[in-house]
């Protein structure tokens, strides 16, 4: 099986089209508003599909499908437990503040509600992990190429050694990425993730119609893998009584409060995306519009993973690798191989004996079983085009806050708007260069998903609640904010240090100081990590607050809740109104859970 | 933005979908015994194409002949603070 003409055409179709819509939005980019803020014009459907598309990379597409084989549908608690609700969140209650304070980004919003100090804190950890993402999408993508033997073919034909696979792979995904956001910038990166979006969906649908039809519909599904695979909430009372290892309060706390709103309401990746929407209107609409297919996409990225280890267990043949040899990865479970060491040649054992089993190949194998050439083609475009979307998201948020709040303030104050115009094409160009160093750090881990969450926890989890405080408490003072934040992340790193997972050794997994508690999983953790780290910020902010001098509240008209005008929406039809269409959501989602109980 | 993202969205997929038809009605029918014997390069060029269609249209619409009333969803618009 071996990828022929049309599949390379489809790719470079879609290639062209990426490069080309930067080359179509460069003659707009006239002032710095335009290059980081897509000059706040975008409406409210495209930055809605953005706002998920910049998400949607590769810990999403590889990752949850990956997760879906191996926890089964219980996956679908990072959506309706781990993003809805953040997501109608930020739309309904901390939109108006984003938008409404006209700050450029998160971290400028961070300096006018509190100070400097607060901003440049989170100003450089979020640089610093946007890079860090995107040079593991960068990985990710790479390793893939290897690993599907996607290259081989033209490699041996023009002569170039099999080991610069890797290499190139990382370079031709930075240069385009660096290309198009140099271009357009914002504008372009958005419009390529709208983009992406439908690819992904064109992609991703025919592989779930046909693995459906093939295991025998939901029924079938159900009756191979038992109700263990097949439930979200069954034996969520204890850790030990279901897949994720974890239980319903470290879930519904860790993932789906902590986790989940640090990330959708405070990440500036997203947040961004509607700050580039047309009215204030749009802009809360923004993550509400993505919240619709946020929620029915358990459905297009965990079911082929359940449908892969669904299937009897066989090796996939792989795309021919050129000389007529197929490399065939030892057998482990349904469409899933073992992972292999890659010095013995040997599967991987576990601590019982059992081979772990690579569930980051479910989704591609799934691809090669299921699509022949032609629509091969689609399905690797849809996922190059998730792993670029992944890593152009992380470019721009990068970009701006560079200029705007490590640049504009610390380097170089005053200059021209030309001139940070050119810094912003500038830090593109070193933004990506960092990434590619990024991604062969990330060589060293193999579960991106579970490494993301514990950066999450480290930074983000502590940083929802200085948000909170500081939109809907007055009385939360600069110092308080910055203590907080210092302290959860603090916390976090203790609580790390101090516990582990079961069945792991010491050391990166935790437990470094010294261990005092174990947790059923990793992901437990994981979440109690986060929720130690949130606690923390919550409860020194506080404290600080009350012993700090309060801000004058003149300044913080725009900024906090109780001293801010509601936006009035007397005006708009009842489906636009945020309010309406959160209940809406929130109500789908509720439904959603309980039929998949 | 004066480009209406509906019309590389149509274009793109336009051109997906022809290629994937005309792949599909001239290709060895044995290649398809892995997608369980449907011509899935046929049928689904055929819906990638419908859906180009779809988006170019509306994207013209809404750039070219753009109407008073759509306002609200027309990507086309300038910037409205």
């Amino acid at each position: 099986m071996g990828l022929t003409s049309i599949d390379w055409i489809i790719m470079a179709v879609y290639f062209v089209f990426v490069v080309g819509i930067g080359a179509a939005l460069k003659r707009y980019m006239k002032t710095s508003t335009d290059f980081f803020l897509a000059g706040r014009s975008i409406p409210a459907w495209v930055a809605g599909l953005a706002f998920i598309s910049a998400n949607l990379g590769a810990q999403e597409v590889i990752g949850m499908g990956a997760s879906g084989a191996k926890y089964g549908l219980a996956t679908s608690h990072f959506y309706w437990i781990g993003a809805i609700p953040a997501m109608v969140f930020v739309g309904v209650f901390m939109m108006p503040f984003y938008y409404g304070s006209r700050a450029r980004s998160v971290p400028e919003y961070l300096r006018l509600r509190f100070d400097e100090k607060t901003r440049g804190l989170n100003a450089i950890s979020f640089a610093t992990m946007t890079i860090f993402s995107s040079g593991i999408s960068m990985y990710a993508m790479a390793k893939l190429i290897q690993t599907l033997h996607i290259l081989d073919g033209p490699f041996r034909h023009f002569g170039i050694p099999q080991s610069w696979i890797f290499h190139t792979g990382i370079i031709v995904s930075g240069i385009v990425v660096l290309v198009y956001i140099y271009m357009g910038g914002l504008s372009s990166a958005i419009y390529n993730e709208v983009v992406q979006f439908f690819l992904i969906v064109a992609g991703f649908l025919p592989l779930v119609w046909l693995g459906l039809k093939n295991v025998g519909g939901w029924s079938g599904l159900k009756a191979t893998l038992g109700p263990s695979y097949m439930h979200s909430w069954a034996g969520m009372s204890n850790p030990h009584t279901n897949r994720l290892g974890v239980e319903w309060f470290g879930l519904t706390m860790g993932l789906g409060f902590v986790l989940s709103f640090g990330y959708w309401c405070t990440d500036f990746l997203v947040v961004q995306r509607a700050m580039a929407a047309d009215s204030m209107s749009a802009a809360r609409r923004t993550p509400l519009i993505a919240a619709v297919p946020k929620m029915l996409f358990p459905f297009l990225v965990i079911l082929p993973g359940l449908i892969a280890i669904a299937l009897p267990t066989q090796t996939v043949a792989p795309i021919s690798t050129g000389d007529g040899t197929a490399i065939v990865a030892p057998a482990g479970q349904g469409l899933i191989p073992a992972k292999v060491n890659a010095t013995t040649g040997q599967p991987v054992l576990d601590r019982s004996g059992h081979p772990q089993l690579d569930y980051d190949l479910a989704v591609p194998n799934l691809l090669l079983h299921y699509f022949p050439t032609g629509l091969l083609g689609l399905g690797l475009t849809a996922l190059l085009a998730s792993f670029m979307s992944g890593m152009a998201g992380n470019v721009t948020a990068f970009n701006t806050v560079w200029t705007h709040d490590i640049y504009e303030p610390y380097i170089r104050p005053g200059a021209s708007d030309a001139h940070y115009l050119m810094m912003g094409r500038v830090s593109t160009v070193f933004g990506i260069v960092l990434s590619v160093a990024g991604a062969y750090l990330a060589t060293r881990f193999n579960n991106i998903m579970d490494l993301l969450q514990l950066v999450f926890a480290f930074v983000n989890a502590p940083l929802f609640a200085t948000f909170l405080l500081g939109m809907f408490w007055k009385r939360t003072t600069g110092h308080a904010a910055f203590t907080g934040l210092l302290s959860g992340t603090l916390a976090a790193a203790v609580h790390h240090g101090l516990t582990i997972p079961e069945e792991a050794i010491p050391g990166i997994k935790g437990g470094w100081i010294s261990v005092v508690h174990s947790y059923p999983s990793e992901m437990a953790q994981n979440f109690w990590t986060a929720i130690f780290a949130w606690s923390t910020c919550f409860a020194i902010t506080i404290l600080v607050s009350l012993i700090t001098t309060a801000p004058e509240e003149s300044k913080l008209v725009g900024l906090v809740y109780s001293l801010t005008e509601r936006p009035s929406e007397g005006h708009l039809s009842w489906y636009k109104r945020p309010i309406y269409l959160g209940a809406f959501i929130l109500g789908a989602t509720a439904l959603l859970n309980f039929i998949f109980r | 933005m004066g480009l209406d993202i509906r019309l590389p969205i149509g274009m793109l997929f336009t051109i997906i979908g022809v290629l994937l038809i005309l792949f599909g009605a001239f290709s060895n029918p044995l290649i398809y015994a892995q997608s369980l014997g449907i011509n899935v390069n046929l049928t689904w060029g055929v819906a990638l194409l419908v859906f180009g269609i779809v988006m170019l249209y509306f994207g013209a619409r809404a750039m070219f002949w753009p109407r008073p009333g759509d306002a609200g969803g027309s990507p086309s618009g300038k910037s409205r603070h």
